[in-house]
């Protein structure tokens, strides 16, 4: 009888809890509705951007989400001048380049919050102060048009795009645009020193800006061969029937996790918090794997059976202080190597 | 009232009292007109300077010394130089060609030809750059897989992410210019010494070029210079075109200059180059036009006749309508399937079929609205204002309202020589910071595209006001009507085509802008150029198609409805 009473004790508890829990949820959904909106300054593909928005207005009607998307580097751009002229727009910032919320951080921009359900994720997708999460993460990739290149020819490693029978026929994002491509060069040059952008521009690349922009290119045959990529990106293209093949290089894939924080003087202050326990929750992390074709630092998340688990993989991570500190280097070089 | 501000105005009302022909009760509205001009131009231009001559220690020419030595920037600037070389050149070989074949030849379909050329000119540099992306990539071009398919051939017939393939697009949305300013040149030309020449037994051609050549060289010189600035000026196309070769310009180098951490004043000091290099360019132009002027040119006097093409006729009009696909049918089919397949690269079958592109920039995609509703705004806005603004100056300059009035000219034509990044530039060094922060809402857009445009606007109705004479309003202000009283019922109703073609250029110009607003938009201020941009460096193909077509659409609306209601052609040549 003792026993059945500690476990009524603790049902009670729990009940209790999760009342209060529920109460909460339910005050900042309430005071969520009275905002009405989040601004979400994001460099996620814009098709993810809105499905993700639309999942969000889904679920709490009355509550919108206004998508600004463009590249890494444009929206730390735009937040800095934005801030710089005393502008309070946005309340989301999420980039793919983790350096930028160690600067932000720094300025003294970012709001600390941490939702509920991050917890549970590795380490890698932390800010051990607390101010961001890993909302997604994705890899950068080799991909190719199997109609153009057969695959026993195809590139198998990052060494053998240099190979100068592929000359006109690489395409390449850039680092000053994308938060992916500056993550990927940081951890190939890290790797291979910059010797190797060196050798890869002699083959005289296609550069594009967004790291989603190469699927685009490869499926249409306008190159052939991607350098690199948002993984998550060319595996879209591919479901969509494009011919792509993606190659996942055995000397290691650069592991890109893209943070996301609240704004400082966000103006939505309820909404943007309601919006991060929304993108944290396991529901919408599954959805990101399942239909954006991202990975999560969710641990429970289940992957499609066509993708590589992220732990038979060799990856290559990157530290966000040495990405904040190198980036404006990075920026310099590359332009130097390949022209702009 | 601070003593500044008192004291400005004391000393108008002094200046103005001693400058009146007479005294007029309007003289405020007319002398705010020209103040606020002329601070629309100084402003920014000032910012400028300050900001690539101060900085915290002091003046420092260290920017400019970094300008000139730094690599990077050398190349840019070796860049634009040659590509707007080439620009010039090209565009005036078809234009002037185009121009003449049709005010001085028997070629057929003139009309048609008319109105494709504006259409060219109507279609923003951005697109056209764009849809050849699509048209004349080297591998995926619709272009080059008909040519590999023709001739069996591996390689490519052009590659367009190339100086060559560059230049080629520039100049095919330059030419329209060069057409409209040869052109009136052409009708002004008689034909007395063209008969001279025939009747001394040279040949149709030799007269050509030894007479009528040498007579439109001073508007050829400056059909040259013309599009020369139009192609320095140019932001979107190098972006599309060069950028993916490795291809800086000056204008992409100064866009890049705002990345984080942002170096605004290197922007400003590489604007200064572009700044005197425009300059220097429209005196020697204008030196030329003015020295040798049209001397030979007898006004309307002497006879026209046209020159016979012969046998020649149908095959001059087949190239020139080659030419014409080239800037207008091939990049606008290419638009419309990309905006109606899934992938834009495959026939437009059935199964390849599609309406998402269109539902999902209209309805799912959030900036759409947002940017048509800020687009459509600002036009209507800045056509308005815009024409008002350059009716009134033009009206102070073509009367003499007041001593120094003719200075004011100088102040509405003083944008052509700003290049719309560097205009940007100084703006959003302008009105970023406190007091006046315009930076984050549609009005700093509005600013930029008021000053941009108003050179246009001013030539227009200037060239309106010349052809009225003052007599009625004479005779209006004799019965006791006041100046704005007389120029609202009298001379604007008289100059009422010529004002509504002010208006639509503007309105155009507007909504097709991407080189200023590419700097100072905001979340909020997007306009429809923008998001374009912003979607090809993501390289949404069809939702850009689909947005391309909206604004061509519009403009040609925009063009039928005012020669339906002015009565007149808005590509200002005569018929």
């Amino acid at each position: 009888m003792k026993k059945i009473g500690i476990y009524f004790v603790i049902l009670a508890g729990i009940f209790a809890l999760a009342s209060l829990v529920a109460a909460q949820d339910a005050a900042l959904i309430q005071a969520a509705k009275k905002e009405g909106k989040v601004v979400w300054y994001t460099s996620l593909a814009l098709p993810s951007s809105t499905a993700i928005a639309h999942y969000f207005e889904k679920k709490y009607p009355g509550v919108s989400v206004e998508v600004h998307r463009t590249g890494s580097q444009r929206v730390l751009q735009r937040v800095m001048q934005e801030a710089g002229a005393g502008i309070k727009n946005v309340d989301l910032i999420h980039t793919s380049d983790a350096g930028h919320f160690e600067l932000l951080k720094d300025k003294n921009m970012l709001m600390k919050y941490s939702p509920q359900a991050v917890s549970s994720f590795p380490d890698g997708f932390k800010d051990k102060a607390g101010f961001y999460y890993g909302m997604r993460a994705t890899l950068s990739v080799i991909a190719y048009n199997p109609k153009s290149i057969a695959e026993k020819d195809a590139p198998k490693t990052w060494k053998d795009l240099l190979n100068p029978k592929w000359s006109g026929k690489e395409v390449s994002a850039h680092p000053g645009y994308s938060g992916i491509i500056m993550t990927h060069v940081l951890a190939l040059v890290n790797a291979n020193g910059w010797d190797y952008f060196r050798d890869l521009a002699k083959n005289k690349l296609h550069l594009v800006q967004s790291a989603n922009d190469p699927a685009g290119l490869v499926a249409s045959g306008e190159r052939p061969l991607g350098v690199n990529g948002a993984e998550y990106f060319y595996y879209k293209t591919q479901k969509q029937g494009n011919p792509i093949k993606i190659v996942y290089p055995k000397e290691g894939v650069p592991l890109v996790v893209s943070p996301i924080a609240i704004a400082k003087d966000a103006p939505h202050a309820n909404a943007v918090k309601l919006f991060m326990e929304f993108i944290f929750a396991k529901e919408s992390q599954q959805l990101l794997a399942d239909k954006e074709g991202l990975y999560t630092g969710h641990p429970e998340v289940t992957y499609p059976a066509d993708k590589p688990k992220l732990k038979d993989l060799k990856l290559l991570s990157t530290d966000a202080d040495e990405l904040e500190k190198r980036n404006a280097e990075i920026k310099k070089r590359f332009v130097e190597n390949f022209g702009a | 009232m601070p003593a500044s501000q008192s004291g400005a105005i004391a000393w108008i009302g002094h200046t103005g009292r001693s400058m009146l022909r007479f005294r007029d009760p309007t003289l405020p509205v007319w002398l705010g007109a020209a103040l606020l001009l002329v601070f629309l131009m100084l402003f920014p231009l000032g910012a400028i300077f300050r900001t690539s001559l101060w900085d915290d220690s002091g003046i420092t020419l260290n920017r400019y010394l970094e300008v000139f030595t730094n690599e990077q920037f050398l190349k840019a600037i070796w860049n634009t130089l040659i590509i707007s070389t080439w620009v010039g050149a090209i565009a005036v070989v078809i234009g002037a060609l185009l121009a003449w074949l049709v005010a001085r030849t028997d070629l057929p379909w003139k009309k048609p030809i008319r109105a494709l050329v504006m259409a060219s000119f109507v279609t923003p540099p951005f697109l056209g750059a764009f849809a050849w992306t699509l048209l004349a990539g080297p591998n995926a071009g619709s272009l080059n897989k008909l040519y590999r398919a023709v001739t069996g051939s591996e390689d490519a017939l052009f590659n367009i992410f190339s100086m060559p393939g560059l230049i080629f697009v520039m100049a095919l949305y330059s030419f329209p210019f060069v057409f409209s300013m040869i052109a009136n040149v052409c009708e002004l030309i008689s034909s007395d010494l063209e008969d001279a020449a025939e009747i001394l037994g040279a040949s149709k051609w030799h007269t050509a070029w030894t007479v009528t050549l040498p007579l439109a060289l001073p508007a050829l010189v400056g059909g040259f210079i013309l599009a020369f600035l139009q192609s320095l000026s140019l932001f979107g196309a190098p972006a599309i075109l060069g950028l993916p070769a490795g291809l800086h310009t000056i204008t992409t180098q100064i866009w890049t200059l705002f990345q984080y951490p942002p170096r605004l004043d290197m922007a400003a000091a590489f604007s200064v180059p572009l700044l005197l290099a425009t300059m220097l360019l429209l005196t020697v132009q204008k030196r030329i036009l003015g020295r040798k002027g049209y001397s030979t040119v007898g006004g309307k006097g002497g006879q026209k006749r046209l020159i016979r093409l012969g046998w020649g006729r149908i095959p001059v009009l087949l190239f020139v309508f080659a030419i014409l696909s080239l800037s207008v049918f091939l990049p606008y089919w290419i638009l419309l399937k990309a905006a109606l397949s899934k992938a834009w690269a495959l026939p437009l079958t059935w199964d390849n079929f599609t309406l998402h592109n269109i539902y999902f920039s209209f309805f799912e995609y959030g900036d759409t609205q947002l940017a048509i509703y800020n687009t459509f705004k600002l036009g209507l806005i800045t056509a308005t204002v815009g024409t008002l603004l350059a009716t009134l100056i033009a009206y102070i300059t073509n009367r003499n309202l007041f001593r120094g009035a003719r200075y004011l000219s100088f102040f509405a034509l003083a944008p052509l020589v700003i290049p719309g990044i560097v205009l940007a530039v100084g703006l959003f060094i302008a009105y970023t910071r406190p007091p006046l922060v315009l930076y984050g809402t549609i009005w700093i857009l509005f600013v930029a595209f008021l000053t941009k445009e108003m050179p246009i606007g001013f030539s227009q109705a200037e060239s309106t006001f010349k052809s009225i004479h003052p007599e009625l309003e004479d005779a209006s202000r004799i019965i006791g009507a006041n100046r704005l009283v007389s120029l609202k019922d009298i001379t604007a109703p008289l100059a009422r085509s010529g004002l509504i073609a002010a208006w639509s250029f503007i309105f155009i110009g507007v909504i097709r802008e991407l080189s200023a607003a590419i700097l100072l938009f905001a979340p909020k201020s997007k306009v429809v150029s923008v998001v374009i941009f912003d979607l090809k460096e993501e390289g949404q193909v069809g939702v850009i198609a689909v947005l391309g077509i909206l604004l061509l659409v519009v403009s040609f609306a925009v063009i039928l409805a005012v020669q339906w209601f002015g009565g007149r052609d808005v590509v200002a040549t005569r018929e």
